[in-house]
Order: C-alpha cells, then sequence, then structure tokens
C-alpha cells in the first residue's frame, strides 16, 4: 500500500503470481528423491467465489474446459465450511506434469476473466510409507509455498513441514514467514 | 494486464480528499490567526497557554495513537486469542487466516471481548501491532461464516487503510483547539492579576485570552464536524474494500442490517463504558438517526447510515455480476 492510498482509503485487490507454479514438477522429484514423498495425483485450486452470474459462467467454463482437456484426468467441485470453493484435479499418479498444467489452466482463466484477486491457494499432495499426507501449498499472492502436514485431530506434524522445507528449499521459493503457513483442515485430497 | 473488476470509487475518493483539504486548511487557519493575534499583542501568558495546549496535544495524541492497541484491548476488556483457545478463536483464526492470504496482508492478533453487543472493530498503530476485536456476542449471533467474514473483512480493511493513523492526524488538530479553549478558560477564571499588569501596553483591545478561546472554539467546532465526515467516508471505504476482497458485497450488506437492527436493542453494557470505542466500532453502539434525510445526528455521527452503506453495496454487487 503506497502513501497515496493510504490517505485515500483504498486497497488494490492483490494480484496473484501464476508463474511460479511450473517451478512443482522439480520440486516433486526433490521429494520423491529425499524424502521418498510420491504425489498422489491429486491437485486443487482454492478461490472465493463472488457473487453473481458472471464468475459462475466463468467457474463453468473452467469446469467444461478441465473435463474435456484431459482424458486421464477428472475434475471435481467442492465448497468447504468457509465459504471457498475447490476445484480438485486428479490424475494419475505418474502424471504430475499434467496435473500441475490443469492447476494452472484455472488459474490463468479466473486471472483473464477479472477474477485473479479471488484466489486463494493452490494444494497438491504427497504421500508416503512415513508421511500419511503431506500439502504443498501455494499461496497466490505472496507467490510463495509451504508444506502442510496434517495429523490426526487437527495437529500440524510441524516436523514433517520444517523437514520439507528444507528439502525443496532449492526448488521452491517457501514463504519465509511462519504466520503465513495456514492449516487448510479437510482441503480435497489430504 | 487482465481486466479488473475493481474499480476504485472516484467520487468516494474525491469527497475523501476534499474533506482533508479542508482540515487541513482549518488547521493552517488557525495556526495562522494565533500567530497574528499573539505577534500583535506581545502576550507572553497568552503564546505560553497555545504551547502548553500544543504540547499537551501532541502527548495526548502520540500517547493515544502508541498504545491504542492497549488502550483499546482493556476498555473493551478483550483477551488476545490463538486457534487453540476453543471453537470460537478456532473459527475466527480459520477465516481471518484466509481472507489475510487472499489480501495478502499480514495477519493482525486477534482478540474476543466478552459482551453481548453484537460488534468488531481493529485497532493498532501499524500492521505489526493491529489487533481485530470482536465480540462473543457477535460469535454466537446468528450472522452465519459468510456474514462474519464480511465483518472481519471489513475490519481488516481498516488496518489495510491504516485508518487509526489517519483518524489520529485527522484528530489532532480538534484536540489541540479543544485544549487551548479549556486553559484560556482557566487563565481567565485563575489569571486575572496576570492581566491587569500587563494592560498598559495593549489598552482597548479585547483580552487576548478571550479572543484565543473564541478561535479555539471555532475551530474545535469545524474540525469535529470534518473529523466525523472524514470517519463516515472511511467507514464507506472500508465496506468497498472489504465487500470486494470477499466477492460477497451482499453478505456484508446482510450482516450490516443484522447487525445494526440488534444494537437498537437495549444494551446490557454500560453506555459509559462502551463509549470511548465508538469510533472503531463497526457499528456505532448509539442508536441511530431516524431514516434517510438531512438530520443533526448524521452530521454528527462516525458512521454513515445503514441506507447509505446498503447502498453502496449493492452498486458493489451490481459491478461484480457484470
Amino acid at each position: 500500500m503506497g502513501f497515496l492510498d493510504t490517505i485515500l482509503g483504498r486497497t488494490k485487490p492483490a494480484q496473484p503470481n501464476l508463474d511460479e507454479l511450473f517451478a512443482l514438477p522439480t520440486a516433486a522429484i526433490t521429494l520423491e528423491a529425499g524424502m521418498d514423498l510420491k504425489p498422489t495425483g491429486i491437485g486443487s485450486v482454492c478461490f472465493r467465489a463472488t457473487e453473481g452470474k458472471a464468475f459462475g459462467d466463468i467457474e463453468k467454463d473452467v469446469r467444461e474446459l478441465l473435463s474435456m482437456g484431459s482424458d486421464t484426468g477428472s475434475v471435481e467441485v467442492s465448497t468447504d465450511t468457509y465459504g471457498y470453493t475447490w476445484l480438485t484435479c486428479k490424475h494419475a499418479p505418474d502424471d504430475f506434469e499434467a496435473l500441475v498444467t490443469d492447476l494452472h489452466a484455472v488459474n490463468s482463466s479466473l486471472q483473464a476473466g477479472g477474477f485473479g484477486p479471488q484466489l486463494l491457494c493452490t494444494l497438491v499432495t504427497f504421500t508416503s510409507d512415513t508421511v500419511h499426507r503431506l500439502g504443498i501449498v501455494y499461496l497466490y499472492k505472496q507467490g510463495t509455498f509451504y508444506p502442510f502436514a496434517p495429523k490426526a485431530g487437527q495437529q500440524r506434524d510441524n516436523a514433517v513441514e520444517l523437514q520439507v522445507r528444507g528439502a525443496v528449499g532449492a526448488d521452491l521459493k517457501i514463504e519465509p514467514d511462519l504466520s503465513r503457513w495456514f492449516a487448510v483442515w479437510g482441503a480435497p485430497g489430504l | 494486464m487482465a481486466k479488473t473488476r475493481y474499480a476504485p470509487d472516484r467520487g468516494l475518493t474525491a469527497r475523501m480528499t476534499l474533506t482533508m483539504f479542508l482540515l487541513g486548511v482549518v488547521f493552517v487557519a488557525f495556526i495562522t490567526v494565533l500567530v497574528l493575534i499573539l505577534g500583535a499583542t506581545n502576550r507572553v501568558s497568552s503564546g505560553g497557554i497555545v504551547f502548553i495546549a500544543v504540547i499537551v496535544g501532541l502527548a495526548l495524541g502520540i500517547g493515544s495513537f502508541w498504545y491504542s492497541d492497549k488502550i483499546a484491548l482493556s476498555t473493551a476488556g478483550a483477551q488476545v486469542v490463538t486457534p487453540q483457545d476453543g471453537p470460537d478463536a478456532a473459527r475466527l483464526h480459520g477465516i481471518v487466516d484466509r481472507l489475510t492470504a487472499l489480501a495478502n496482508m499480514p495477519k493482525p492478533r486477534l482478540a474476543i471481548a466478552r459482551s453481548p453487543m453484537l460488534n468488531a472493530f481493529a485497532t493498532g498503530r501499524n500492521e505489526k501491532t493491529s489487533v481485530l476485536v470482536v465480540t462473543t456476542g457477535l460469535l454466537r449471533s446468528d450472522l452465519d461464516d459468510r456474514e462474519l467474514e464480511a465483518v472481519l473483512a471489513h475490519e481488516l480493511s481498516h488496518v489495510a487503510h491504516k485508518d487509526v493513523a489517519v483518524m489520529t492526524i485527522a484528530s489532532f488538530i480538534g484536540i489541540i483547539a479543544g485544549l487551548l479553549v479549556r486553559f484560556a478558560f482557566y487563565s481567565e477564571l485563575f489569571g486575572g492579576g496576570g492581566r491587569s499588569n500587563n494592560n498598559n501596553n495593549n489598552g482597548g483591545a479585547l483580552p487576548v485570552v478571550l479572543i484565543v478561546l473564541v478561535v479555539g472554539v471555532v475551530t474545535y467546532a469545524v474540525s469535529f464536524l470534518l473529523i466525523r465526515l472524514l470517519s463516515r467516508y472511511r467507514e464507506l471505504a472500508a465496506d468497498r474494500a472489504g465487500a470486494l476482497l470477499t466477492g460477497q458485497p451482499s453478505a456484508l450488506a446482510s450482516a450490516l442490517q443484522k447487525v445494526s437492527g440488534s444494537m437498537n436493542a437495549i444494551p446490557t453494557k454500560d453506555l459509559r463504558a462502551a463509549e470511548p470505542l465508538n469510533a472503531f466500532y463497526f457499528i456505532p453502539a448509539f442508536k441511530k438517526s431516524e431514516k434517510g434525510g438531512f438530520s443533526l445526528n448524521n452530521l454528527f455521527s462516525t458512521h454513515p447510515s445503514l441506507e447509505r452503506r446498503l447502498q453502496q453495496l449493492s452498486e458493489i454487487s451490481e459491478q461484480l455480476s457484470k
């Protein structure tokens, strides 16, 4: 926020940064090599739907685009308890790049429609024998990633999260401010 | 560059700028008149009064700004909460986590005040010390998650717009004028002896202290009205930013009319205890003016009328549907 914005009481909506997403496939390889974490093939985009017809139209277009475009993947829509919409894409676990491409398609459609500021985060999930579920969350507005490892009873496995931060730190821009690593309980695929 | 649906409200910006410009004019006029009076009369005692008023005013202004978070927390009897402090706190943190990620702003501290009133306010001198206070009444009211989220987005906009700082600076001139009136009044009462000694220097002129008093009263009155006007514009700006953040202007509209409806019900909290925080409340704790029209109540209130706020929100809703 600039000085003038403060004086005039305006907020410029934060625009998402979409480019960083394509660093994910590299990080997936690193995670598998370093921590034996494999992609589950499930990824999702979380956004805040606005009221009105315009947003609904774009959402419908995105769903059609995704279900037509890929033969192997499928797409689902769900709404969480906070009122955010999750578009979940499912692909074969070994086709991680296709998943990321699909997720990016959702982003660019929303942004092209003028709803970029509504994007909250993108989540891709990983699993291994020791770690039940790990999510890598991408924060659009910061352009950074952070790990989220839920345990039973709304607890987070901070040890695993910090270990992941160390493992993929070279591949991904990890969110340096730990207070922004907010939990996404019950997100699709976790 | 993708197109944007978030057009700023130029009318509101223009009106706000004009208000702040007028406040500046009042400030400059006030200082100029004081300097002229004191310069023309060479009165040391009056100069002293002005000096003391400015110093005390500065101290009060800076003090209340610097400790705004602590003052507000203790006045409201609010406790800062973590997500582990029960279901209410967890719900609050969950919503604010997402909103701050959406708006790309640092997360403020969250506090819960035990009060049956339905209210929320944000305070603190900067983004790091800012704290968002919500009453238990609001958390347990019949506001659903979307409406509560809209209320919190409105408060987060106050934080993002740095409204505490802006309003403190804007109020500064009023504080000084008010103090000056008080000091001039006391010196009239108790300083009679000193004045008669000096009377030879400016024979026949009105007592200088009296002129300073009048100037102070006029400045105070004008700046008071302008500050209230500015406060109402800041509320509209926060409504606007909050509604655009969640993309749900109608949820905010619905929350507003629910909250304002219950604010008119008889509160159990002592009015004297509720009054100091009024400027930062979501809806002021006092009964609002009758519907529509230009009334004195509208002129004096810190918040725009419900009708005005709902009207703006429905305009935003229309804009988002295009």
